[in-house]
């Protein structure tokens, strides 16, 4: 499906800008006019360029905050804190994670990045994240697909577990608002909505043959036969 | 006094966690200056691995809005979205949000500075930043960083999520302020 969709951006934005270049006037007094120019192909190759520059510079600027964070997380790891945390939050994930041994490093790691999530530490969260997809890697049986684990770990975060918005409601305090912390009850509400509705959807559809794991329910299939 | 809560909470968070670490690992007696520095290492690996997923995605992303795509999609959109109540200004908040953080933090400002921070709009707009992720983003990176292909009902549910999000922010924000 990510394939599509890279496709159809990287395409359909080259097609559009590419009819744009006839420059068609639809509401011309004269009827159809054609002001043929190359302008928005251009703009739309400095487009590309400026965003593949951006891409690195965001990578680069992420090397810091990695390191601190998986200098911390390793400091957590050796002292046993991740384990400490994991369990107090454990009857809950080992619902969602049913596939994940609740003392397992990816469980620490999943519950400290679901915490940055919820106070709006984006920044933090990603490096957490990222090593609690490599843990959940190490329990991958076949390394090219994702586990139930894993999309599950994922919904979550796409759903944004949010309690505290912080970087919009700084921007909103910057604007003047009359009350710019007003949106977080809204909010709230707003994402325990798509949260649940992306545990749901995980859920049910990890049992449709279409998304079935490969391989790994041989067994059980063989059983029930 | 509920702000200054609040702004509390978002300013002692990381510093808290970071002294709660140290502290700990202090407490059980780590090495934590050489446990973290070896921690610390994998951070440029880390960083360096994501760079091909993030040319793609917004490269990709940057080709589809500089093109005028985009809006284009906006225009053809505005009926069906004025039904469920949100203005057609919003539009390309709710198409940009999954794609692009950056592209969804501009556009989020844009309408605060257009519309005024108290316009139902903007306050549509940052409720949706709130409560919604940069879905593509997150997949790519989270599942390119360990070399995941086959993605499987990941994406399609973290797209129904960010469907439910973004129509619970519409909802949300016509009942509060509506």
């Amino acid at each position: 499906m990510i394939n599509t969709i890279w496709i159809v951006l990287m395409a359909g934005g080259i097609l559009v800008a590419g009819f744009q270049c006839l420059g068609l006037d639809y509401s011309s007094a004269e009827g159809l006019v054609m002001n043929p120019s190359f302008v928005p192909l251009t703009v739309l190759t400095k487009g590309l360029f400026d965003s593949a520059k951006a891409s690195v510079n965001l990578a680069m600027g992420l090397i810091g905050i990695m390191a601190l964070w998986l200098g911390l997380m390793k400091i957590a790891e050796e002292s046993g804190l991740v384990k400490l945390f994991a369990r107090a939050v454990r009857p809950v994930m080992v619902k969602l994670f049913p596939d994940v041994p609740p003392d397992h490093p990816a469980m620490g790691a999943m519950v400290m990045n679901i915490a940055a999530n919820m106070l709006g530490l984006g920044n933090a969260a990603t490096p957490l994240g990222l090593k609690a997809m490599q843990e959940l890697q190490s329990l991958n049986k076949v390394k090219d697909t994702a586990t139930n684990a894993m999309a599950t770990f994922m919904a979550l975060n796409t759903s944004s577990v949010t309690f505290i918005p912080a970087t919009v409601i700084g921007i909103r305090a910057a604007a003047n608002a009359s009350n710019p912390a007003e949106i977080i009850g809204p909010v709230i509400l707003a994402t325990g909505v798509s949260t649940t509705v992306a545990i749901i959807a995980i859920k049910v559809l990890q049992k449709l043959p279409k998304y079935r794991m490969p391989q790994v329910d041989v067994e059980v299939e063989g059983k029930e036969v | 006094m509920f702000q200054g809560v609040i702004n509390g909470v978002s300013a002692i968070a990381i510093p808290l966690l970071i002294l709660a670490i140290v502290g700990h690992g202090w407490y059980k007696k780590v090495k934590v200056y050489e446990v973290f520095t070896e921690g610390a290492k994998e951070g440029f690996n880390v960083a360096v691995r994501i760079i091909p997923f993030l040319v793609a995605i917004l490269v990709a992303i940057g080709a589809f809005r500089a093109s005028g795509a985009l809006d284009l999609i906006t225009g053809l959109l505005s009926p069906l979205t004025s039904w469920i109540g949100m203005p057609g200004e919003v539009i390309p908040m709710a198409l940009m949000r999954p794609l692009s953080g950056s592209g969804a933090m501009g556009i989020v400002s844009e309408l605060i500075n257009t519309y005024g921070p108290d316009s139902i709009i903007a306050r549509m707009a940052a409720i949706m930043e709130g409560s919604t992720e940069t879905t593509f983003y997150i997949l790519a990176v989270y599942f390119g960083s360990v070399g995941v292909k086959k993605t499987r009902h990941a994406l399609p549910a973290a797209l129904l999520a960010d469907l439910a999000g973004i129509i619970a922010a519409v909802v949300v924000t016509q009942m509060v302020f509506g």
